[in-house]
């Protein structure tokens, strides 16, 4: 008896092809969201209505492949379209905040803007020079405190104290700290100073005080995570040529992890320069250059907006939009500082790796 | 001066797990001894304890006693970073530091302890450094390239010659040849001869003929089962272990009837 091996045809156009949406599909549903939107803003709807309208019409892409594809397909097509959905409902305060902040703070810059303090200025005119230099000054000693304490901190968590008793509990503050709320740690570099200089204390140094206790647990946390990322291998190899454990550390461990470092402490400012709350309390504010830390009030470019927009006297119309102008600046600084970061991981990272 | 070791009675702890037991064994100065066994069994633990690098794992601790040239190699006065300048190792995996080029990695040991050198005096120890790891013709074009843009036999290699620049008396390979191909492993192997009238060299290899090749000594280690500690079988001339064992488990080893 002989039993046929052939296998049964195979309709192969059947098994690995099957009805599937035109590639422009998606596309298109979007292209008509949009249209859909813009008929309906056209017609009166506000724009909240019209992006509702919008996400409606493209929620129809699931229902259309259901209707061509089937099952599978159109759940990953609802799928794709949700998360979308997600990211742009994400970006949109992003693009908001910088749409707002642009189109209402670049009209006031100029050159005038930025050399000129707000020392006897009423209605138009003035700059946030002051300002500018307070904000550089208060963070740039903030900085100065923060890194070495924060670098120092790290070190001894992951190179010395790995596991011990101490270690957890720093870690556990570290982390508590990292929780605490800006206006707390004004009170605290205030309280501090009130003990010093007594009741009333008003000092730049106050506010990089209290912008440091915001900045070191941050610093302590990013700079242990990429000391974590040196593998004990290098380490090893070290120890074996007979070097000591902190020339170790020094020009093994802390070179490999530079990149990573230097973008912590970049972010980390990032992270503390739009701080207002603190410096309200410690550092107030002022109409004048001040270029000394240790003496009297501050200007800063939070605290500067702030203050414009709250008491902004009469016209306010100057006033507002100079406070825009400092927050526009702010927003370049930290932007910038971003791109310092991206930069410094680039250049400095480790080269070569496989 | 190459340096005698002896081992007596040593006992290697990973926290309380005892990886490896009761090891006796003398190392001759100016020898070359092989520890072959099978994986597992302790092999690298053992080398790592012979300069101290295996404290350096957090909870690891050593019983039992090393003479270094009759000196208490774990004795309270013993300095494990002087051991260790003395002591030179290369690892079973390679391990070029990332951020220095491939001339800073040869004379790392001596930029890390921020050794002053004369210039010439650095090219000429990365130099012979090199040549001796087999390593001179390809890298000597892009000395200045880093370390870790190498193959990963090129990077033994590498940290073979960064291992010997530092001339150290006595010097651990832990399998120095498992990534090269057998042109790099014979030239690894020449060195080993050639080193040999100057240091005390122990290698661990996986590799029966090269251990017949380049040892003088053999020392065989094994496991008695899963979750015991490894314990050293046999030791002696490397012709005689490996032509008339007195033990059978070696014997199955050496001949590749294991397990
Ligand atoms: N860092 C460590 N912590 C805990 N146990 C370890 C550690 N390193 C090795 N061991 C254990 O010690 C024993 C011996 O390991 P070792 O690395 O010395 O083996 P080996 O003989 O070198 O093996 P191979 O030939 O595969 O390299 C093994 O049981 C291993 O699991
Ligand atoms: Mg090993």
């Amino acid at each position: 008896m002989t039993t046929t091996l052939t296998p049964p045809p195979v309709d192969v156009s059947r098994e690995l092809y099957g009805a599937r949406l035109p590639s422009w599909g998606p596309q298109a549903v979007l292209a008509a969201g949009v249209a859909g939107a813009a008929v309906s803003y056209a017609a009166g709807a506000n724009l909240l209505q019209a992006a509702l309208i919008a996400w409606v019409i493209c929620m129809g892409l699931p229902l259309w492949s259901v209707a061509v594809e089937g099952r599978r397909k159109a759940t990953d097509r609802l799928v794709t379209t949700l998360v979308s959905s997600a990211f742009v409902l994400a970006m949109f305060p992003l693009f908001s905040i910088l749409w707002t902040v642009i189109s209402k703070g670049s009209k006031v810059l100029s050159t005038d803007f930025f050399t000129y303090s707000m020392r006897n200025i009423v209605g138009e005119g003035g700059g946030i020079y002051h300002a500018l230099v307070g904000t550089l000054l208060i963070t740039g000693a903030a900085a100065v405190i923060s890194i070495p304490i924060g670098i120092f901190a790290a070190i001894y968590l992951v190179e010395y104290a790995e596991g011990n008793r101490l270690s957890r509990w720093i870690r556990f503050l570290v982390d508590v700290m990292t929780g605490i709320p800006s206006i707390v740690a004004g009170l605290f570099a205030y309280a501090l100073f009130v003990l010093f200089f007594g009741e009333g204390v008003r000092m730049g140094v106050g506010g990089s005080v209290a912008l440091s206790v915001l900045m070191i647990p941050i610093l302590v946390r990013s700079t242990e995570e990429m000391l974590k990322l040196v593998p004990n291998e290098l380490r090893e190899a070290s120890y074996a040529l007979g070097v000591p454990k902190w020339r170790t550390v020094a020009k093994v461990v802390l070179p490999t992890s530079l990149a990573g470092i230097v973008t912590g402490i970049t972010l980390s400012i990032a992270r503390v320069i739009g701080e207002t709350a603190p410096l309200l309390i410690i550092v107030g504010t002022t109409d004048s250059v001040n270029f000394n830390l240790f003496d009297g009030r501050m200007a800063s470019l939070p605290v500067f907006a702030f203050a414009s927009q709250r008491n902004p006297g009469i016209p306010p119309e100057f006033s507002i939009d100079r406070a825009w102008g400092a927050a526009l600046v702010l927003l370049v600084i930290v932007m910038l500082l971003n791109l310092i970061a991206r930069l410094v991981s680039y250049f400095f990272s480790p080269k070569g790796e496989r | 001066m190459a340096k005698s070791i002896d081992v007596s009675d040593l006992n290697i702890f990973y926290g309380d797990f005892l990886a490896v037991e009761d090891v006796t064994i003398p190392i001759a100065a100016k020898s070359v001894t092989a520890f072959i066994g099978p994986s597992g069994c302790g092999k690298s633990t053992f080398l790592r304890s012979l300069n101290r690098m295996h404290e350096v794992i957090r909870g690891a601790r050593v019983e039992g006693k090393v003479l270094i040239d009759g000196q208490d190699l774990y004795g309270a006065d013993m300095d494990p970073v002087n051991v260790r300048r003395m002591i030179g190792m290369v690892f079973q995996r390679p391990n070029p530091f990332p951020t220095m080029s491939i001339y800073d990695n040869v004379l790392a040991g001596q930029k890390l302890n921020s050794k002053r050198m004369k210039k010439t005096e650095a090219d000429d120890i990365v130099e012979r450094s090199l040549r001796s790891a087999g390593l001179w013709a390809e890298v000597k074009e892009r000395l200045d390239r880093p370390g870790s843009g190498l193959s990963g036999g090129q990077q033994q290699r590498l940290c073979i010659a960064r291992a010997i620049s530092v001339e150290p008396e006595i010097l651990l390979m832990d399998e120095p040849c498992s990534a090269l191909d057998p042109i790099s492993t014979s030239v690894i192997e020449d060195l080993i001869h050639e080193l040999k009238s100057q240091y005390t060299i122990v290698i661990v290899t996986h590799n029966m003929q090269q251990a017949a090749r380049v040892s003088d000594e053999t020392a065989f280690f094994n496991l008695s089962g899963v979750g015991k500690p490894g314990r050293l079988i046999e030791h002696g001339r490397t012709e005689a272990i490996f032509s008339n064992p007195t033990d059978p488990a070696t014997e199955a080893y050496i001949q590749g009837r294991f397990g």
